[in-house]
């Protein structure tokens, strides 16, 4: 249908006179605002009606929260809320525990965000050829991301507290103190948890982008002698691309909404903080000690460190996109 | 994006809420009566307890009827009253108020002091008593009624002891207390001698340090005249005691999904009456008062209270009805019935001798009744959560994972807690 009406839109302006209208009559500048297909609009209206209510007002309300004096009152409370400035931002990146949640979740990052890409991508890989219990397979690694995370959570215990399944493996080389109450392993148990409990979604992603990769690019390349491993590498992962983008921007502000892991693995942020993230922190403030401005100056420092580290992903793993 | 921004409104959206919350309580006074409701806990001795005491109520006042229900479900109780309170749809009464939570709840303009009835103050005093003091808000009024308090002492587990050679403990004094807890875990009666969370909610500390603290200061709180009272020798002799728990791994440091005391993993627990009736016919118990450095004598040792109290919401448009029932909840008939129900402890003067028969039948109660009458609350002062987290950090830091000497970590946090203590 698009193509038909493209066709039938004449090149040139027919009205000189500058009454700017199409051949059936209609106003251009209407045209930019409700597009040629006004139905279009009202389609739309319920998301940007929700998107405006959950998502616009609130992060708006945050950042004038984060600006303020601001807490909780009761209805028809007479309370004061002045304008702080940034000294919300001043006591937010004063707090050490603030900055270290924020390092945490760089190291998190670090280690979930490639661990995701390349597990799933190579598992996606494996499953998407004509293999045995296939269906099984694939629907073994979309469970552990469809379970509740409480439910998970005690499995992975029972595998890395100090007598766990993995230090009986281990033995005399099991860690000490152990996993999650080791300052530098907390936070890796955590990002390898947190990507053996997500793996099913991005695997099931590039599933998906597999089936668009086209099987001819596999014979030509079988055809110029490429083996599998560098047909993987020529094809597959090319082929692949955009779900790679979408996977590792959706790996990131996954990992920086981290919150539930820490908060059940490791007792809340611990050892001594060596697991808080910045979600966690901001519910503490927020939530727990009544302090929302605080809580609202976290998240807002949170949502612009990950819109320019989503710019940063994006710049380079979706370049040839571009 | 969507998801990084909603996580960061999770902040804001309860004041969202606030702004479609129905304006102005003003109108309220401390006359007017007609239907109220009131939540309390969800536990089930409690749920039948409140049950019974509103039917009670309710067949007497036919023109003024309460409608109960448990507090809703949260992560916890304070976060959703806080939520209530923002929303302006906080019930009139709800017997599950933490003494912690209360500054807090007052600076929102949440609560209705109870000096504002006539006979609010006296009624208050006259039913607790002396302790009634610690609940006293910074402004010197009451927004809360002391109701029930689980003073928490040692459990220790007879059969694990006696498989470590220990037939009656001593646990009186920090010595004893460790020389016991290397026995048992040397005899491998439990994988651990006790076991407190270690995790790091600012709660956890009431349950660790906290007894021991009061018990070692003679009833001393964290907070006295505005300034933290714990960076002194007796801190530092309940925080090298717990130290050394952990360090020799008598205390272990991971968390434990569970009831380590129920699953003879540790031997003993520091809790409070209310886990008697958990306790039934899964462990062999005794009880002691928590340790001291040099032993003082039972009748002299303090606790933590572990009190929950009832607070009256502004959001309350029948106050009038809401003390009355506040009094008739908290009256010495239905205070005996909630003791025989719960096995918890009115926050009343003489609990003892008040429900004499009581613990004549029941006289595993009886110690809880005596150490009921020397319990320490968490200070009533602004900034409260903070505190506590504040602290709970530092402990956490030094104590539990020995990342710091536990004297200099006490001494950091309480200037922190100085500072917060003397801020709005």
């Amino acid at each position: 249908m698009t193509v038909t009406t493209r066709a039938t839109v004449p090149r040139a302006d027919p009205h000189p006179t500058g009454r700017h209208l199409r051949p059936g009559g209609r106003n251009k500048t209407l045209d930019r605002l409700v597009g040629r297909q006004p139905i279009g609009i009202a389609l739309a209206a319920p998301y940007v009606v929700f998107l405006a209510a959950v998502f616009a007002y609130p992060l708006g309300f945050a950042v004038y929260i984060s600006f303020h004096d601001y807490f909780f009152a009761a209805p028809g409370a007479i309370v004061e809320r002045p304008f702080a400035g940034f000294d919300n931002y001043a006591t937010v990146l004063s707090d050490p525990a603030v900055r270290r949640a924020f390092g945490n979740v760089l190291i998190f990052l670090v280690i979930n965000v490639p661990l995701t890409v390349v597990l799933s991508l190579l598992l996606a890989n494996a499953l998407n050829a004509a293999i045995r219990w296939r269906t099984f397979f694939r629907v073994s690694y979309y469970v552990p991301y469809v379970t509740a995370s409480v439910a998970v959570v005690g499995v992975w215990l029972f595998l890395f507290n100090s007598n766990g399944l993995v230090n009986s493996v281990l033995g005399p080389l099991a860690p000490d103190p152990s996993w999650l109450v080791n300052s530098s392993l907390a936070m890796p148990t955590v990002a390898v948890y947190v990507t053996w409990k997500q793996l099913g979604f991005f695997i099931l992603l590039y599933l998906a982008a597999l089936q668009n990769v086209s099987k001819d690019l596999y014979e030509a390349a079988s055809m110029d002698g490429a083996g599998r491993w560098k047909s993987f590498l020529n094809v597959t992962v090319p082929g692949v691309r955009p779900a790679t983008t979408l996977v590792v921007l959706v790996a990131t502000v996954t990992g920086a909404n981290l919150f539930t892991e820490p908060y059940l693995l490791t007792g809340g942020g611990g050892p001594d903080g060596a697991s808080a993230s910045p979600v966690l922190i901001m519910y503490q403030r927020g939530i727990e000690q009544g302090n929302p401005d605080i809580g609202s100056a976290i998240g807002v420092l949170l949502v612009v460190g990950v819109l320019l580290l989503a710019l940063i992903e994006r710049r380079f793993v979706g370049r040839e996109e571009d | 994006m969507r998801r990084t921004v909603t996580a960061a409104a999770i902040v804001i959206s309860l004041a969202a809420t606030a702004a479609c919350g129905p304006a102005g309580f003003e109108g309220s006074d401390t006359a007017t009566r007609g239907p109220i409701t009131i939540w309390y806990s969800n536990n089930a001795e409690e749920v039948a307890w409140g049950k019974q005491m509103v039917a009670a109520w309710n067949a007497e006042h036919a023109d003024q009827q309460v409608t109960a229900q448990e507090i809703p479900t949260g992560k916890s109780s304070e976060e959703v009253i806080g939520a209530a309170i923002t929303a302006g749809n906080a019930p009139c009464l709800i017997f599950n108020t933490s003494p912690a939570s209360v500054s807090q709840f007052q600076k929102q303009g949440g609560l209705v002091p109870l000096d504002g009835f006539t006979d609010g103050r006296s009624y208050v005093e006259d039913r607790s008593g002396e302790v009634a003091g610690q609940y006293k808000s910074a402004d010197g009024k009451y927004y809360q009624l002391p109701w029930k308090s689980n003073p928490v002492m040692i459990f220790y587990n007879k059969k694990a002891f006696a498989k470590a050679g220990i037939a009656n403990p001593s646990l009186t004094t920090y010595d004893e207390f460790l020389a016991a807890s290397r026995k048992v875990v040397a005899a491998k009666a439990a994988k651990f001698a006790i076991y407190p969370a270690p995790s790091n909610e600012f709660y956890q500390s009431w349950f660790d340090f906290y007894p021991l603290f009061a018990a070692e200061t003679g009833g001393r709180q964290l907070v006295a005249d505005g300034k933290a009272t714990f960076a002194s020798d007796e801190g530092r002799k309940v925080a090298q005691f717990w130290r050394t728990m952990y360090a020799e791994k008598l205390a272990s440091p991971e968390k434990y999904t569970g009831d380590a005391f129920v699953d003879g993993t540790a031997a003993m627990a520091v809790v409070g009456p209310w886990a008697i009736a958990t306790y039934k016919g899964k462990a062999d118990w005794g009880v002691v008062p928590v340790p001291t450095s040099a032993g003082r004598p039972a009748s002299e040792i303090h606790t933590f209270s572990d009190a929950k109290n009832v607070a009256m919401y502004s959001a309350c448009q029948n106050r009038g009805t809401a003390w009355d029932v506040l009094k008739f909840a908290t009256s010495k008939e239905q205070d005996g019935k909630f003791l025989a129900a719960t096995g918890q402890m009115p926050l009343r003067k003489d609990v003892a001798s008040t429900y004499a028969d009581y613990f004549a039948k029941n006289p595993e109660y009886k110690t809880f009744a005596d150490q009921a009458s020397r319990t320490v609350e968490v200070p009533n002062v602004p900034n409260s959560i903070t505190i506590w987290q504040t602290f709970r950090d530092a402990y956490s830091r030094s104590v539990i994972f020995g990342q710091q000497d536990p004297g200099g970590a006490l001494d950091g946090a309480a200037q922190k807690i100085d500072q917060l203590a003397s801020q709005p």
